[in-house]
């Protein structure tokens, strides 16, 4: 009989028809930019080109800014709340309609999984649109006023293209303001495709505008003058730049940056689902994650047994293509964010921590780095103390309940935390203490739109998803 | 055999690590978007009818009934030779004397439930008595339920000494030990049973006796099979897993395997290992398995009915 293995499992690509060349998307129409620079996006998992991409220049930032104005004080702003959710309504089910294809063409451009996008992604970004399509009528019950801010300038990452998208345009949307919205160079394809969906909802030529491009265009969006709000989901480092290109101007910010996520397990955690959690919270979109639990705190009590079903885990994840529908581990997104993972790794073995990967051969084309495990990291290390962004672990232990808190709080980001015990006492009593804007009990990285989403300290200001996120769109 | 273990029962069993009820069906819902395609399929389904108990528990049983499904036990698909057989047909015990007349020479297995299957609500003797004599009539395998009164009232020991003694019973007769665990409802208790079973000297332990829904889960059959595995790592004896009731068709048994592959390993994927308690399941596998070789469906009338 022959062994039970899992054949290749590809999602089919012919869904998608990606085109050679993309324009920028301002006022409902697709038109050419006034400078000659484009950018090439790349498949991570091969490095092979995808498609070219117009690089917005500041005449083409001036011209989307004239657009979202122009649509804000003629149209949207003067919608009822029940016409606009009308169409977010609609765009949320083309998003459903097309979701395969959205799915495929993330995966190809970001190198997640297909599982993630499939499953993760796709029906969450849905799921923002629903969810602030139906407060759009209902404001006057949120106790957050009434009035939109005007024009929002956004700017997203790569780590979840689509899904940060909605995270921005849906509230943006649903409480009457319009949108210029720059996606990250690497990865702007889904925005590309969402502005087709703007098109096929009817929505409104201007109140969504997209302008591709890399820093320059990023910096000109929110530098712009046209902008009332500054949204901006990235690292830290870009994030105080924008906090210093606003200071002065009345614009309203919210940032949503980096993190360094402690995941707290106590002695007495349900250790197999404990386990899953960890996998989950720092290898779920190969720990491009900015709540990724990149920090696991165990009790020492429990940790050698803990790290052993840990190792063992890790070695049934399977790294590969990513539209294989069989695979755990994707692509690291672009050639720069593979080197900072390795200098960080690096420094983690030469600064005395021990790192571990399972046997696990990589493609030999495209970026990527195996699910790796550092124990001996002490607090003083960089690998505890800096977002690597990527699948790797920093492993600390802690003796009591006092010092895990202490040494979860250790850090200058807030963004997540996860705390493990079957003890809902213990369980209250350290999510109470721990300085981090979402902390989740015996689960890692799980995503609702009605939950609030955002940081303390470093990790950025305001909050994203639920009532919380109208409030960074109203006055 | 039994082997030792430490300090009191309820205090073993309740030291051990808990279970959550949330993270489980994550996991187990997460491993049932694997997808099994072409040669993994085809590898699959041969796989999962070898590891089928193929079950008749009905007041209804005839010797005439059981004679025909052991001739479906033997030879699945009299249309293709190349079939496997499954692992074993599962009787009554007044039942297994026409069982092992008919499976003669076969090779396939004798299972027969026993011990007051399926409640189980009868003195200890009578159990005994119900095992040696289906063992005596050719059973090679025992489907032994347990006391889930005792259980539930917290006397592990009454379930451990039970076990042990039926084992005794069995002599080389395989014993498989049924949790019930639509009995148990909790996670917690179906570990806790588990671990109960595996120390007590179970060859097998098996989710349900097919007659109490909800009968053989996902999360469930995840939860023993972490048992099992961590039973090994600690002791170095292998003992196998049994879900039983509710599994009809062939991607419900895909997900199974995927369970066993990446739960326990591949250590376990082996009908001695794993089984699979059903009876209508084996005619789904069979005609997915022409459709994987033909290209087409035959209708239900080209397999047997029995």
């Amino acid at each position: 009989m022959e062994i039970f293995e899992y054949a290749p499992a590809p999602e089919s690509r012919a869904i998608v028809s990606i085109r050679p060349s993309y324009d920028l998307f301002i006022d409902g129409e697709f038109v050419e930019s006034k400078s000659d620079e484009r950018l090439v996006t790349v498949n991570p998992a091969d490095e092979e080109p995808l498609a070219e991409v117009a690089v917005a220049d500041d005449a083409d930032v001036d011209r989307a800014f004239a657009a979202a104005r122009r649509a804000f004080e003629q149209v949207w702003s003067r919608l009822p709340g029940a016409e606009r959710g009308k169409y977010l309504f609609r765009i949320a089910r083309v998003i459903q309609e097309r979701a395969r294809e959205l799915a495929v063409l993330e995966s190809l451009d970001n190198g997640k999984p297909i599982k993630e996008t499939r499953d993760v992604d796709l029906p969450l970004a849905a799921a923002h649109f629903f969810y602030y399509a139906g407060w759009a009528d209902k404001l006057a019950h949120a106790g957050l006023g009434t009035r939109p801010l005007g024009v929002a300038a956004q700017v997203i990452p790569w780590n979840f293209p689509l899904l940060m998208l909605a995270w921005k345009v849906a509230p943006a949307l649903a409480t009457g303001n319009t949108v210029v919205l720059k996606p990250a160079e690497t990865t702007p394809l889904t925005a590309l495709a969402f502005a087709e969906i703007c098109q096929e909802a009817g929505l409104p030529p201007g109140v969504v505008n997209i302008v591709t491009g890399a820093g320059a265009t990023g910096r000109a969006v929110v530098a712009h003058p046209g902008a009332d709000k500054v949204a901006f989901t990235g690292s830290t480092e870009v994030g105080r730049e924008i906090a210093r290109a606003v200071a002065g101007t009345d614009k309203r910010v919210t940032l949503e940056l980096g993190g360094k996520g402690a995941n707290i397990v106590y002695d007495d955690a349900a250790i197999d689902q404990a386990v899953e959690g960890i996998v989950t919270g720092i290898f779920f979109n190969q720990g491009h994650v900015c709540c990724a639990g990149s920090r696991l705190l165990v009790q020492e009590s429990i940790a050698d047994e803990l790290l052993a079903r840990l190792r063992a885990r890790i070695e049934r994840l399977r790294l590969g293509d990513p539209l294989d529908k069989n695979t755990d581990i994707g692509a690291v997104n672009s050639a720069a964010q593979l080197a900072r993972i390795r200098e960080l790794a690096a420094a983690g073995q030469a600064e005395g921590a021990t790192g571990w990967s399972p046997a696990c051969p990589l493609p030999e084309r495209g970026y990527w780095f195996p699910p790796t495990v550092f124990t001996g990291v002490t607090q003083a290390h960089r690998i505890a103390r800096e977002e690597i962004f990527g699948p790797v672990l920093s492993v600390l232990t802690f003796r009591t309940p006092e010092e895990a808190v202490a040494k979860a709080n250790n850090t200058p980001y807030g963004l997540s935390a996860g705390v493990w015990t079957e003890k809902g006492s213990l369980m209250l009593w350290t999510a109470s203490r721990l300085r981090a804007g979402v902390v989740w009990s015996n689960t890692f990285n799980v995503f609702d739109p009605a939950s609030p989403f955002g940081g303390y300290k470093e990790s950025g200001y305001g909050r994203e998803g639920g009532r919380h996120g109208l409030e960074a769109y109203l006055d | 055999m039994p082997d030792t273990v430490p300090g009191s029962l309820r205090a073993y069993l309740h030291g051990l690590p808990g279970v959550d009820e949330v993270g489980v069906g994550r996991r187990a819902a997460d491993l049932a978007t694997r997808s099994i395609k072409t040669t993994a399929k085809r590898s699959a389904i041969d796989l999962a009818i070898s590891m089928v108990d193929l079950t008749t528990l009905e007041g209804a049983d005839t010797p005439g009934k059981v004679r025909a499904l052991a001739a479906k036990a033997v030879r699945p698909d009299p249309a293709d030779p190349t079939a496997p057989s499954v692992a074993a047909l599962c009787v009554y015990p007044d039942m297994v004397a026409v069982a092992a007349e008919a499976l003669k020479g076969s090779g396939v297995g004798l299972a027969s439930v026993a011990t007051g299957f399926p409640a189980g609500r009868t003195s200890l003797e009578v159990k005994l008595a119900d095992t040696s004599a289906a063992v005596a009539a050719g059973a090679t395998e025992i489907d032994m339920v347990i006391d889930r009164g005792a259980f539930l009232a917290g006397d592990y020991r009454k379930v451990f000494d039970e076990i042990t003694a039926v084992k005794e019973q069995c002599g080389p007769a395989h014993l498989k030990v049924i949790l019930e665990t639509g009995e148990l409802v909790t996670h917690d208790n179906v570990r806790r049973a588990s671990w109960l079973a595996l120390h007590a000297g179970a060859d097998f332990i098996k989710t349900s006796t097919g007659k109490v829904a909800p009968a053989a889960t996902l999360p469930v059959t995840l939860i023993m099979l972490e048992a099992v595995r961590d039973y090994r790592a600690a002791t170095g004896r292998q003992v196998g897993v049994k879900p039983a009731g509710g599994i009809r068709t062939t991607k419900d048994a895909i997900r199974y395997l995927v369970l066993v592959k990446e739960i326990a390993g591949d250590d376990w994927l082996d009908p001695a290992w794993f089984r699979l308690g059903a009876s209508t399941l084996l005619n789904d596998l069979l005609m997915q398995r022409t459709k994987l070789a033909t290209g087409h469906y035959g209708g239900p009338d080209y397999y047997t009915i029995d």
